[in-house]
């Protein structure tokens, strides 16, 4: 059983829930970067949670399936075909062997996802089949998808089924401009009062420069607080002491470009952040592109952990209704 | 239950939050080496505890990092653990006799003013503090040595700490071992490069570092490493027989060893072969000591590789 790739789209990787426990020697976690959508597509063709999918980003691939299977689309807002006849997303669409599944033009959002009944079979890489392109490990070959790839899948489908739909309130909508929560710290200290008001104040635009490594953005300029630098940071005031990085927090050099980190970014430098974006919100990040907006939400670690136990309710609610 | 974001302690330790995932400790906002043990001593606690719901801790150089799953322990909880830790184990680390690291120095082979970070440094003087020479005539003049050579003779003249892993798998931040009056520091480039050379010895703020695979990097490029320190493929001894990607870890010594080309050229030539191996000898260290007689032992660290 397999995939033939016809067309890889632009930068189509093969994703699972991430590569965990090497942060400490500089492995990012990579994974899936809208985790909602992921998840909710595993559900929908039956396999277990952390097999694994099909990221793509602003144009879907162009897939032949080799033999019967089932599918579910979910993510961006993207019309799929398969052997040009429309099928739905957000719900599990059966595959007979040699049909072609296609995109047309993103009306919404930034990624979809491609789930497979049994996943993507490639080998596990330090725990995960995350790709990882920045050094090439995980994934199909460490890359990206290309021209005439052909994708084994796996046999490990629990309960693969077509026709299993999510209930239209769980499918997210991708606003042109998103909210992002963020929980202001790390470094904050090192921005003047008025930046740091600034910073959540306005609507930043996300630059071209905006892919799995991190997402940065245009819209104000920011000021540090004037110091002499603490030895070992470096002269630029921008610089802090190289530190490790939180997956999701954001950093200013130069005080023009915010850049969110994400799950493909370094693990650690010398540049100061001043807060983190929950880890719930980089689903909604991961659905924006370049020239849409973006607005930083200030909200305290109380409201951040019950963030992250609403989705994870949401998330076991979606699981149960798809059994 | 207190609000501990943004805390400090007696010892102007900071703690705070990165997002519902990590908890970020910051000892000292300079880097010393008593900063430093401090963190090890405190990362090293914290691991042989075995908190559940503490899923990563990440060591680096005068802070650390642990990433948390907060269904399993509220990161508040988490902060309160990490302060009775500091207090118990954290703020003597450098003084304590009793506190000691074993573990391994490494003999590093470098070329100094090597023609693939030359070539690569002169395409982006535009991005420079000083687009006129280069960037070890820049780091000698600013540290106030009278020529390069000079300047690599300091560079070369004391072994490293590896104070910190990351940015990307398995660079290793090398921290010099000498009191602070004979530390080198440099800034970082104006504006990063897009390019780096796999392997480039390069240097910012304080440390000292490889570039594990090639990419954009800010750093000073000072050399080249002929020898890998990330072996995807393991294909190398030292990797399979670790089996890991990557060669340093946290809390190696190093001793950066000038090369000349042909030495390059030798070692190029066993990484060809996948016959490479990096001579090591295990060491104890101990903080108190060194602070107390930096030169003397670190002497006595350099003699277990030539002996």
């Amino acid at each position: 059983m397999s995939i033939v790739v016809h067309d890889p789209g632009l930068e189509t990787t093969v994703q699972d829930t991430g590569r965990l426990g090497h942060y400490a020697i500089g492995f990012p976690p990579s994974g899936a970067l809208d985790s909602y959508a992921y998840h909710v597509g595993n559900a929908l063709v039956g396999n277990a949670p952390g097999a694994a999918a099909l990221e793509a980003v602003y144009l879907g691939p162009t897939l032949e399936f080799t033999a019967d299977s089932v599918v579910a689309v979910t993510g961006a807002d993207i019309p799929v075909s398969l052997d040009g006849e429309p099928v739905p997303t957000w719900e599990s669409v059966a595959v007979r062997a040699g049909q072609t599944l296609a995109f047309g033009q993103l009306a919404g959002g930034a990624r979809p996802y491609v789930a497979v009944a049994g996943g993507i079979d490639v080998p596990t890489y330090y725990g995960s089949r995350s790709t990882y392109t920045l050094v090439g490990i995980g994934g199909f070959g460490g890359r990206a998808l290309a021209e005439g790839d052909e994708l084994s899948l796996g046999d490990a489908a629990v309960d693969p089924r077509a026709g299993r739909r999510v209930e239209d309130a769980d499918i997210p909508e991708h606003p042109t401009t998103a909210e992002l929560r963020l929980l202001v710290g790390l470094h904050s200290y090192r921005l003047t009062p008025d930046s740091l008001e600034r910073f959540t104040s306005t609507a930043w635009k996300v630059t071209p420069d905006a892919n799995r490594v991190g997402y940065r953005y245009r819209g104000a300029e920011l000021e540090f607080v004037p110091r002499e630098q603490p030895f070992g940071a470096g002269s630029d005031p921008a610089n802090v002491t190289d530190c490790g990085y939180p997956v999701g927090s954001v950093q200013v050099p130069g005080g023009v470009e915010p850049i969110v980190l994400l799950q493909d970014a370094v693990t650690g430098g010398g540049y100061a952040t001043l807060g983190t974006v929950v880890s719930v919100d980089r689903d909604r990040l991961a659905q924006t592109k370049t020239g849409d907006h973006t607005r930083f939400v200030p909200v305290d670690l109380d409201e951040a952990l019950a963030i992250r136990r609403d989705r994870a309710a949401r998330l076991d609610r979606v699981r149960s209704s798809l059994a | 239950m207190t609000d501990v974001t943004g805390t400090t302690t007696e010892n102007d330790t900071r703690y705070d939050f990165g997002g519902d995932e990590f908890v970020y400790v910051e000892i000292s906002a300079e880097m010393s080496l008593p900063a430093h043990f401090a963190s090890l001593a405190i990362t090293r606690r914290l691991r042989e505890e075995a908190i559940p719901g503490v899923e990563e801790i990440c060591p680096s150089n005068a802070s650390y990092m642990v990433r948390v799953d907060p269904d399993r322990i509220h990161p508040r909880d988490l902060v309160h653990e990490l302060q009775r830790i500091e207090t118990d184990v954290g703020s003597a680390a450098s003084e304590d006799p009793d506190f000691v690291v074993d573990t391994r120095i490494v003999d590093v082979p470098i070329m100094f003013a090597d023609p693939w970070t030359h070539e690569v440094l002169m395409r982006f003087r535009d991005r420079h503090q000083d687009p006129t020479g280069t960037d070890l005539d820049y780091g000698a003049r600013i540290n106030g040595y009278d020529s390069a050579e000079s300047f690599i003779d300091a560079l070369a003249g004391a072994p490293y700490l590896v104070t910190m892993m990351g940015f990307v798998p398995g660079l290793p931040w090398c921290f010099q071992l000498v009191p602070r009056e004979r530390q080198v520091e440099v800034p970082k480039y104006v504006r990063p490069r897009t390019e780096t050379p796999e392997r480039a010895f390069g240097f910012g703020g304080a440390f000292a570092v490889i570039y594990p695979v090639k990419g954009a990097g800010g750093y000073q490029l000072f050399g080249s490493a002929p020898a890998p320190i990330f072996d995807g493929a393991q294909e190398q001894p030292d990797f399979a027989e670790e089996d890991s990607v990557v060669f340093f870890r946290h809390g190696d010594l190093i001793r950066f060893r000038r090369i000349d080309q042909d030495e390059y050229d030798d070692v190029r030539g066993l990484v060809d072969a996948k016959q490479w191996r990096y001579r090591t000898r295990p060491v104890r260290f101990s903080p108190s000591r060194w602070i107390a007689d930096p030169d003397g032992i670190n002497a006595a660290l350099v003699g277990e590789l030539d002996r």
